[in-house]
């Protein structure tokens, strides 16, 4: 067993050490390969966190949530393992585990950070001693994996279910899927939005949950945050939303440049001023927020950090190129993309815009969620959007999708190539404009890769 | 005085899961582009009424939870309402969940069996293993052979019984069932099936061909407009490569 697990340690290192060589990502190959050799070794390492682990779990915002996680723990002076490049299945999340090992497989960490998609959360539960877990929402998102949105809020349940009784879960009390989970085993810690004034004047268009989990009965809302995160109550069998023990007050939303918000909780009040645009981001915060002061990190530590956070590698990163300024959003569902075509409309300055849809396996193969984002809100805000350029392997499905919510087809650009639309979409863009850049997973990594080579950015590994 | 086409759009709180709301859009768009006024009216659980007034009716997919939901309501307040529109040759277009509900029955991996509406004659029978990815049929309904490109995600084999055709032949992915190379169904004008996509935006000429249906029936003639449809060849095409198929 000693054998089998220095052996793999030796092999997972030095197939990392090997890849960075000669500039590939090391994400998942090398937690694959020694896990092969010793099955048990991620319960090995993660074993050795005096403070145990987190888990950051949920279908979008996991990989913000997780850094801004990283970011309070650092700064209360934690030594954090984290798979922060965003590989979230067992296998990378061995291999940042190896990567911050030493050769003797000894980890000098205090506490393991885990973003985990969804499938996995059973098997980290089973292989990492969590301390707490956070979930921040379920959304319709890669159904040719999942088959049904149920299917992978029936995984976390399970994950949640095999944690000990100590365990804390931050649940979001605004999401009626997440908030299911209060009963599922750990003590649950519910966060929300109490500010009503960002309530969205109608019921979105597409909403993943709309009727009572308990009975069936359709949730009366009295504020949309947005989808189908909100103030909800059920009239039948008022299995209504949970009261949140941490939450936000006074928010005010600033188009592109970010938010002012205070986290309310019993500790007391923490005014934010975050640098990252978008509800969303502030539903990250509060999030990470909300773990934090559960594992009874000082205030202080969780609003200086969450307002010196910058963000994570394609959540809304801001760029510089040419003399343009760039914002890149990573899209990949129809909630997250709502809420960046919410944050560009927010935002009244005239812009050049790239979408770039690719179909792997890392995006989803089925391009059919694009027919359930909102891209008639879009086509009605004149002008705003003046040059369009769309892209990837899906480019037609996206330009076909635009033209019947409205865009003037002859003023689209379709460019498959992504290289060669990146550097149209720049181009069209006068100098000192900005240019948002929407990607899919990997759209955005071959985007990124463009751009590295453009000398623009650090390659994602190097950040 | 442009020519009223009201399109119904069925249970669109529960069955909505997979994107189809995006033939909704595309049969709006394409009606206002031949000239049409169209008309949308959503109708969910527990509301009576019949179907005949409408001029195309739909309805999407959705998980087993949001089926399970409705079942009762279709069988019960709408099934027979729905059948009546049919005989009437309203045309119809139902997505995966909704075609499965529209045949005999649901046969569940445990055994129970749930009865359908019979409007198409088929059944499904849970698979032990879902059936997920791009799709390309051919099919003749409209006169001549034409092709449909979509995405599939299901876990139920559908069979055909006598008094349905398919509504077309698999060249790629699994179909109805993964086996019988069969997609979908036809009853009169009533169509079931499996394609996501959403099916409609790369494949105009069903989209055409539901419209041109419901103008024969209620005006005499279809009477459709050509329209540019460059980008939606071009993407229908795209889709057909994506899947390796050379040949359209």
């Amino acid at each position: 067993m000693e054998l089998r697990f220095r052996l793999a340690i030796l092999v997972g290192k030095l197939a990392i050490s090997v890849l960075r060589l000669v500039g590939r990502a090391a994400s998942s190959f090398p937690g694959k390969v020694a896990r092969h050799l010793c099955p048990g070794l991620l319960a090995r390492l993660a074993g050795q966190c005096p403070e145990g682990c987190v888990l950051v779990t949920g279908t979008n915002g996991k990989t913000t949530t997780a850094k801004m996680i990283s970011d309070i723990l650092t700064r209360r002076g934690l030594c954090v393992v984290h798979n922060r490049s965003g590989a979230n299945l067992i296998a990378g999340i061995t291999t940042a585990f190896v990567a911050a090992a030493d050769w003797r497989g000894r980890l000098h960490a205090d506490i393991g950070l885990i973003e985990a998609d969804e499938a996995t959360v059973p098997l980290v539960a089973r292989e990492a001693p969590l301390a707490v877990a956070v979930v921040t929402n379920f959304f319709r998102d890669q159904l040719d994996r999942f088959g049904e949105l149920d299917t992978a809020v029936n995984l976390v349940r399970t994950g949640l279910a095999a944690l000990p009784v100590t365990a804390v879960a931050a649940l979001n009390a605004d999401d009626p899927l997440v908030a299911s989970l209060g009963d599922a085993g750990p003590r649950p810690v519910f966060y929300g939005l109490d500010d009503e004034a960002h309530a969205q004047p109608e019921a979105p268009g597409t909403s993943d949950v709309r009727h009572c989990l308990a009975c069936g009965s359709a949730y009366a809302y009295t504020a949309h945050f947005y989808s189908h995160l909100g103030k909800y109550r059920c009239p039948q069998c008022h299995v209504d939303r949970p009261e949140p023990a941490v939450r936000i007050s006074d928010l005010t939303l600033s188009g592109a440049v970010g938010a002012t918000f205070t986290i309310v909780s019993a500790e007391g009040r923490l005014p934010i001023a975050l640098s990252v645009p978008g509800l969303y981001n502030v539903y990250n915060a509060l999030a990470a927020g909300a773990a934090c002061l559960a594992m009874g990190v000082d205030g202080r530590h969780v609003a200086g950090a969450l307002t010196d956070f910058a963000s994570s590698f394609g959540r809304m990163e801001r760029l510089t190129a040419g003399g343009r300024r760039i914002l890149m959003a990573l899209v990949k569902n129809p909630a997250g993309f709502n809420e960046v075509i919410r944050t560009i409309l927010s935002d009244t300055e005239e812009k050049g815009l790239l979408i770039a849809i690719n179909d792997r396996y890392a995006d989803g193969e089925d391009v059919s969620w694009l027919w359930d984002v909102d891209f008639e809100r879009l086509a009605g805000a004149d002008g705003k959007a003046a040059c369009v350029t769309v892209s990837g392997i899906r480019a037609e499905d996206m330009a076909l999708r635009l033209k019947y919510a409205g865009f003037d087809v002859a003023k689209l650009h379709v460019e498959k190539n992504l290289a060669k639309a990146f550097d149209g979409a720049l181009a069209k863009v006068p100098s000192g404009g900005l240019l948002y850049i929407l990607p899919t997973y990997t759209a955005m990594l071959s985007l990124r890769e463009t751009m590295h080579r453009r000398r623009l950015v650090q390659r994602y590994w190097e950040v | 005085m442009g020519r009223r086409i009201i399109v119904c759009h069925l249970y669109p709180d529960f069955m909505n899961l997979y994107g189809d709301r995006g033939n909704v859009i595309v049969l709006q768009r394409r009606c206002q582009w031949h000239g049409l006024e169209p008309e949308l009216v959503e109708r969910s659980l527990a509301d009576r009424g019949g179907f005949s007034g409408y001029d195309i009716i739909f309805m999407g997919g959705g998980q087993d939870k949001e089926q399970r939901a409705i079942c009762a309501d279709f069988q019960h307040m709408k099934g027979e309402a729905l059948k009546e529109a049919v005989e009437d040759d309203v045309p119809l277009l139902a997505i995966c969940g909704a075609y499965q509900l529209l045949g005999n029955y649901f046969r569940t991996a445990q055994g129970e069996e749930l009865p359908g509406t019979g409007l198409f004659d088929a059944w499904t029978v849970a698979g032990s293993k879902r059936l997920i990815g791009n799709v390309v049929v051919k099919s003749d309904l409209s006169g001549q052979e034409r092709t449909l490109v979509g995405f599939e995600n299901h876990s139920g084999q559908t069979f055909l019984g006598q008094g349905v055709r398919p509504l077309g032949t698999v060249v790629k992915g699994s179909g109805n069932n993964g086996s019988d190379r069969t997609e979908g169904a036809v009853y009169r004008h009533a169509i079931g099936t499996y394609l996501h996509g959403s099916v409609l935006p790369k494949n105009p000429w069903l989209a055409d061909y539901l419209i041109g249906q419901a103008l024969v029936r209620r005006y005499g003639e279809a009477g459709l407009r050509t329209l540019d449809d460059e980008l939606e060849e071009r993407a229908h095409r795209a889709a057909i490569k994506r899947t390796g198929e050379t040949t359209p």
